[in-house]
């Protein structure tokens, strides 16, 4: 059976599985078929699962007994961070090469559930920790967009998935930007949720106070259907909240605030060309655009990379080599875990352990973490203030377009200046959502560019208004 | 900093380091560090700090959870009759 896989969404998929136009098994047949001609090349994925049309079959089911959802059917990949009880989640690392999840993540509970079918595995930086999917242990995945280019990171996998067709949709994981910069990358749709509105029970944990899980899709409608199955309150992870939780303004068209004297430093000359584009299309469409200050943002990377580290150094401590993971064969116990660990992290990880144990180590603790924290305080005033001006903040989601494979990855500053534009929010703990807004041309390939909306706590619901209304616009313009 | 201090963090941290490695990651530490140092110059007035953060507490009773207890030790490096194996700690 032929389908149009590229134009699909979950509400067209629903009609049809509905309508009995094809099954569920056919719609992840055909996901399968494209995944084994383009996967060897593009390795979005790590591992298809092997119970893809068992999962199929018990979807089918529900359409037969009336219990279906818009999402049963619906093909999904999951990012290799999230536990699928019985099935390999290694995190990108080698030292949970052989580890299977022992239970559910609250989010794979909702989504079974709901009937979707779970695909497999995607490729990530170690740990969620990198920008381009090059700190995988597992190979770099590759742009489809040009595979000589990088699909961004650290959900690069799941953005380069949905990008050839090789699921529906995704979920990721964002502590930084790892949804919005490789969507960006990747030409897709990448959401940042609320901090604590989507549960982290069963998302391996890296930034703990800034994680996040995420989804990836085609277009907003794909992304906001399964936000609004992931979303809600749960007694598992005890920093999540009820969307309720933040009070609400009444808004009827939202004002738009654009930082400026925050998007000028080395950002490539097209991606602000593109954005004044972006600028110009929606004042067309009747927002109220306004020049907005946001004094302390510009040190929210620089705080990112002393607050994260410091949250990694003590997450990655449970890695150990005894209950769980990779162990090395040692004579006693503290040779054990040096041995272990040394084997299994990956070069970036080892960095950001060693850059944590750091800055909170005594006589530091201070300078850095506790300044970085302060700083953390001025970015969220800083967002409050401007919302009470504005509805909506936009920006570019990168400084450019996907970069080569290599270019970056020696260089760490070089890497972590790649958040400047996305890691603000996971500071300030407030959703945002990067769109495809155009392509520049190198080399005869087309590479997409993004923008970036962000809302206030718990707004998502503008993110998806605005969002919906500029896709409108860039199809009408194409 | 210099790679006395590498190897003390790598040794706080309990992670075996090659003796190449130890000369990159001090030049990339010096880079970061370089880097996240502009924090320092931030004047800070009396910033309130607090996010009002309250704690999350639960009754203190036994719940059946959906663990697999056959795949937890599964995942045991070493066991023995379903318990985990560790080495001498005294």
């Amino acid at each position: 059976m032929n389908m149009d896989l590229k134009n699909l969404t979950i509400k067209k998929a629903h009609k049809s599985l509905s309508e009995g136009e094809f099954t569920c098994r056919e719609l992840a047949e055909a996901y399968l078929k494209v995944i084994q001609e383009k996967n060897p090349e593009i390795n979005a994925y790590l591992e298809i699962f092997d119970d893809v049309l068992l999962q199929a079959e018990g979807a089918q089911k529900k359409f037969s007994d009336g219990t279906a959802t818009v999402l049963t059917g619906i093909p999904i990949a999951i990012k290799d961070n999230i536990l699928f009880q019985g099935h390999t989640s290694s995190s990108g690392s080698k030292i949970l090469e052989n580890y299977t999840a022992t239970y559910d993540a609250t989010v794979i509970k909702k989504l079974k559930s709901a009937g979707a079918v779970i695909i497999g595995r995607t490729n990530m930086d170690e740990f969620a920790m990198g920008v381009s999917t090059e700190n995988s242990a597992y190979g770099v995945t590759k742009n489809p967009h040009d595979i000589t280019r990088v699909p961004g990171g650290s959900s690069g996998g799941s953005t380069a998935c949905v990008a050839m067709d090789g699921a529906l949709v995704a979920l990721g994981s964002d502590t930084g930007g790892s949804c919005r910069q490789p969507a960006s990358f990747c030409g897709v749709v990448g959401l940042k949720p609320t901090y604590g509105s989507v549960s982290r029970y069963g998302l391996t944990a890296m930034g703990s106070s800034l994680d996040v899980i995420g989804a990836i899709g085609k277009n907003i409608s794909d992304v906001k259907i399964v936000f609004d199955f992931i979303v809600g309150v749960d007694e598992m992870d005890s920093t999540s909240i009820p969307l309720k939780f933040y009070e609400k303004k009444v808004v009827s068209k939202p004002v738009i605030g654009i930082p400026r004297d925050f998007i000028v430093e080395g950002v490539d000359p097209r991606v602000i060309a593109n954005f004044e584009e972006t600028v110009e299309k929606l004042k067309f469409a009747g927002y109220v655009v306004k020049d907005i200050k946001l004094s302390y943002v510009k040190y929210a990377v620089p705080a990112y990379y002393v607050v994260t580290p410091a949250e990694i150094s003590a997450n990655m401590a449970r890695f150990d080599g005894m209950r769980y993971g990779s162990s090395s064969k040692s004579e006693n116990l503290r040779e054990v875990y040096i041995k272990s660990r040394g084997k299994g992290f990956g070069k970036e990880v080892r960095r950001r352990i060693l850059l944590g144990t750091y800055v909170l180590s005594h006589g530091y603790h201070d300078a850095y973490y506790n300044k970085a924290n302060t700083v953390r305080r001025l970015i969220i005033n800083d967002y409050n203030k401007a919302f009470e001006q504005v509805d909506l903040v936009l920006t570019p989601t990168t400084t450019g377009p996907a970069f080569k494979i290599g270019e970056k990855v020696d260089d760490p500053v070089k890497c972590y200046l790649e958040d400047i534009f996305t890691g603000p929010a996971n500071m300030a703990g407030i959703p945002a959502i990067s769109i495809p807004s155009g392509f520049v041309e190198e080399e005869g390939k087309k590479l997409p560019l993004g923008v970036q909306f962000l809302a206030q706590h718990g707004r998502e619901d503008l993110l998806f208004e605005v969002g919906s209304k500029f896709e409108a616009l860039q199809r009408s313009v194409i | 900093m210099n790679i006395k201090d590498v190897e003390n963090l790598a040794e706080l941290a309990r992670i075996e380091l090659e003796e190449y490695e130890k000369k990159d990651l001090l030049r990339d530490m010096e880079g970061i560090l370089e880097y996240v140092k502009q924090i320092e110059g931030i004047k800070l007035d009396d910033v309130e700090t607090e996010h009002g953060i309250t704690n999350i507490w639960r009754e203190d009773k036994m719940e059946p959870r959906e663990f697999s207890r056959e795949l937890i030790i599964k995942q045991f490096p070493e066991s023995q009759d379903g318990f985990l194996k560790v080495k001498k700690i005294l």
